[in-house]
């Protein structure tokens, strides 16, 4: 219990990882689902980042690029989400996303 | 200032005394170890003084481990019963501040000063101004449906429960745990293995500047 393995980490990752779920399902503010899609990809590199420290090996330095890759992705998805959510509430004059179903059936 | 007029506290005084706690512990956690990342090294190398404040002491990475990876669930879990975004931004960077405390825990440092760069300085503050440009009034939430919250807790907990079987269920150990790698090894191989992703990635950041201006500029009929 004392000892911190792999498996620490893993559970703590997907703890966060189902709390992001929840997040992105239940929340009807779009910057509330974007904070979601944050926890989520936040859970996936603590588990990259873990499975490249116990792994052995060389795997330690990819995993941490690919961490660092998901990071930048993670920001990028952000600026581009914030500008959607703009234009989502210029057009329809509220940021609820129950609302953004005009082009469905 | 809300709707009528009153005043809207964003932060209650006592959340304020937490997050500032949290904070100065990040310092006083990270700061010895950046140091000793970048080549310092200055305290007694191999005593115990190194050995705890650089992670290798197991007491030290276990109550590390419990206070902020408790830190990090404790307040995703938060993020999910918040119903004012503002406050799940600030609950984010709770929750930012301490996986960044994991990844030194981790031994990688430079992702660690990373997610709190670009996460915490970066993402947070580009979340915080969304909220900001689409709100009337700093209190407004949208009430879910009963149906839809549990719909979305039962979907959650199963995947939950999925996942701790696969964790708890494997036998992961695949050799010793390695080490710190120096900053001057990451940046060798991001600029020689990973050459190719990152060059890709470098032009994926200008597409998405472009676009993300484009699509948020004011259109002047």
């Amino acid at each position: 219990m004392l000892e911190i393995g792999l498996n620490h980490y893993l559970v703590l990752a997907a703890i966060i990882f189902c709390a992001g779920v929840f997040s992105m399902v239940s929340k009807r503010n779009a910057i509330g689902v974007l904070i979601g899609v944050e926890l989520v990809l936040n859970a996936v590199n603590i588990n990259f980042v873990a499975f490249g420290k116990y792994s052995g090996g060389n795997t330690s330095i990819d995993a941490q690029v690919i961490a660092l890759f998901v990071i930048v992705l993670a920001a990028a998805e952000a600026a581009v989400a914030v500008a959607i959510c703009t234009n989502y509430y210029r057009n329809l004059n509220t940021i609820d996303i129950d609302r953004g179903d005009a082009v469905s059936g | 200032m809300g709707a009528n007029g009153e005043t809207v506290t964003v932060l209650k005084p006592q959340l304020k005394l937490i997050l500032a706690a949290v904070i100065a512990c990040m310092a006083m956690t990270a700061a010895p170890r950046v140091a000793m990342a970048s080549g310092g090294g200055g305290l007694d190398e191999g005593g115990f003084v190194s050995d705890v404040l650089g992670g290798s002491h197991p007491l030290f990475e276990a109550v590390g481990f419990y206070l902020f990876g408790g830190l990090a669930a404790f307040s995703a879990i938060a993020i999910c019963f918040t119903k004012d975004v503002v406050r799940m931004a600030i609950w984010l960077f709770a929750t930012l501040g301490a996986v960044a405390i994991l990844y030194f825990l981790l031994t990688a440092y430079f992702l660690g000063v990373i997610q709190i760069i670009v996460y915490a300085g970066g993402t947070l503050v580009l979340l915080i101004f969304g909220v900001m440009l689409t709100t009337k009034s700093p209190s407004m939430q949208f009430a879910v449906s009963k149906i839809g919250l549990a719909a979305g807790g039962v979907v959650s907990l199963l995947l939950f429960a999925a996942l701790m079987g696969l964790v708890l269920g494997t036998d992961w150990q695949r050799g010793e745990p390695t080490g710190s790698i120096p900053v001057a090894t990451l940046g060798r191989d991001l600029l020689t293995t990973y050459l190719v992703p990152f060059e890709v990635i470098s032009v994926l950041l200008l597409v998405v500047m472009i676009g993300a201006a484009y699509l948020a500029r004011q259109e002047r009929e």
